[in-house]
């Protein structure tokens, strides 16, 4: 499962952090960086965490597979 | 006859953000035909901001950056694979192994691609790299991590900055060479241009500004560079972050408005052809194309910014499958984001069309700061460092053409009239890195100023 932050909406309120310490962790007071590919026993932490963005800024899903023909 | 456009054959040349956006929101609209998607590089589509920080850090490796599909365009995705014109007559793209797509509507979204050492001979020295692709960030990621002795990146626009910040939050030395007066002075201005220098310097890099980079030493690896003030720098590795160049040259011969700025559209997305007039059935979007913009005088607007690509994807895949009344304009203020030594850097509008600028809230000596800028009495960009709450605030100014200075509300002190300095934009040509955001419209009152001698 991967992962993507619109960092243009992100706000800094930093509840992915919260919900998901393993994935998403601030760097500075307000940057954020991520984990770009979700390991799978986050995967449910990381749903909670977009639902819970106020700005929804976080989405998850599969990527386009590599045999894409 | 709309019914058609839900139909047919649609081909989107580039398989990147904007690429990948498109080919969604396609299918979001109705679209049930047939849908090709066409790229250059092997992968799926992948995101790249994560390239120059995550990656570089240790956090991430490059091949883990594959973006989320929103939904799955169900699409024909030909990877690998170069597109080396269209024919806009024949309705066809022609592609390097020598087959042609015939389309019905047909989106460009091919970006832009990392700006070259000019002198290949030093840009092949094994140690030199440029960072735009997958295979530049895991391939510089490596060399960091065996530590290098000292890394000169030339160019201190956002990728030189970050790349700089990475090296030194990896402890490695680093050595930054920029042009111009102050690290991303030609994306910010003057003011927050100081702060940056002052992170730089205070994290313990290498900052060279006021010169260029002459040339590249080493016999096979790179070992260092001759500088234009006389002095060299021995360094182990060096990054090029000289700025973007937009993939066009593929449109040479097609009789479509492309040029180094990118492919000229309306505000709809729909491609100029050569003689200004706009197409149909062509559509752009991403970093290649260059649009109108109302707030900007309606100048052309050329973007390298993340959320630009989305919004105009989505705003040409609109277009591409709703008739003439139905369609939209895509005149999303423009905005981007950076983290650099600690820093949260974010910005509105166009910090670059300014004359002036106020600090509205904060203070440089804090590290926290809205820097609201305007040109001729109205704002037109804000920036903020560590205070991207207040970011949408500013975006009102910005699209309401509100009075600049601010009015009261928009600031957490007095703003005296007096306070506004003047913005310290420099000349492009001045920097090392191209300008991540281009005006390359038609000024009257600056056309004089705008003539560059040499």
């Amino acid at each position: 499962m991967q992962t993507v932050v619109d960092l243009t909406r992100c706000q800094g309120y930093a509840q992915c952090v919260f919900l998901a310490p393993e994935v998403f962790e601030l760097h500075g007071e307000e940057g954020l960086l991520y984990a770009t590919a979700v390991p799978d026993d986050q995967v449910e932490r990381v749903r909670q965490a977009a639902a819970a963005c106020p700005v929804q800024a976080i989405l998850l899903g599969e990527e386009v597979s590599a045999g894409a023909r | 006859m709309p019914g058609d456009l839900k139909e047919g054959r649609i081909v989107i040349v580039g398989a990147s953000l904007a690429g990948l956006r498109a080919a969604e929101a396609l299918r979001e609209e109705g679209f049930t035909g047939s849908l090709t998607v066409v790229g250059d590089e092997p992968h799926p589509p992948y995101d790249r901001p994560p390239l120059s920080k995550q990656v570089l850090l240790g956090q991430a490796t490059a091949d883990t950056t594959g973006l989320p599909m929103r939904r799955d365009p169900n699409a024909d995705w030909r990877l690998g694979v170069r597109a080396t014109g269209v024919d806009l007559l024949a309705k066809q793209v022609l592609l390097e192994d020598g087959e042609s797509l015939p389309y019905d509507r047909l989106l460009i979204a091919t970006g832009t691609r990392a700006r070259p050492w000019p002198n290949p001979e030093e840009a092949s020295l094994d140690g030199v790299f440029t960072l735009r692709t997958r295979e530049d960030a895991g391939g510089l990621a490596e060399r960091l991590a065996a530590g290098p002795e000292r890394v000169l990146v030339i160019g201190a626009g956002f990728t030189g900055s970050e790349i700089a910040s990475a090296c030194r939050e990896r402890g490695l030395e680093v050595t930054v060479a920029e042009r111009g007066p102050a690290p991303l002075v030609g994306a910010l201005g003057g003011t927050l241009s100081k702060l940056a220098a002052v992170m730089h310097r205070n994290h313990g890099v290498d900052l060279r500004t006021g010169v260029t980079v002459t040339a590249l030493r080493g016999n096979g690896s790179f070992t260092g560079a001759e500088l234009s003030d006389g002095t060299r720098v021995d360094a182990d590795v060096c990054v090029v972050a000289l700025g973007a160049v937009r993939n066009v040259e593929w449109l040479a011969e097609s009789g479509l408005a492309a040029g180094p700025r990118g492919i000229a559209c309306d505000a709809g997305c729909r491609a100029f052809n050569m003689y200004g007039i706009v197409t149909d059935d062509v559509f752009v979007a991403g970093d290649v194309s260059r649009f109108p913009h109302p707030l900007f005088d309606y100048q052309m607007l050329s973007l390298e910014h993340w959320g630009n690509a989305v919004e105009q994807a989505e705003v040409a895949a609109h277009n591409m499958v709703n008739p003439g009344p139905l369609q939209r304009p895509h005149l999303a203020v423009p905005s981007f984001w950076s983290t650099q030594f600690g820093l949260n850097i974010k910005s509105v509008g166009v910090p670059t069309y300014s004359d002036h600028v106020v600090i509205a809230q904060g203070s440089l000596e804090a590290r926290r700061l809205a820097v609201v800028y305007g040109y001729k009495g109205r704002v037109t960009a804000a920036v903020t460092v560590d205070m991207a709450k207040s970011l949408d605030y500013y975006k009102h100014l910005i699209e309401t053409a509100a009075p600049f200075p601010p009015p009261p509300g928009a600031q957490d002190r007095a703003i005296a009239a007096d306070v506004a300095i003047p913005s310290d934009v420099p000349d492009p040509s001045g920097l090392s890195h191209g300008p991540t955001v281009a005006l390359t419209g038609y000024l009257p009152d600056r056309r004089l100023t705008l003539v560059q001698p040499g």
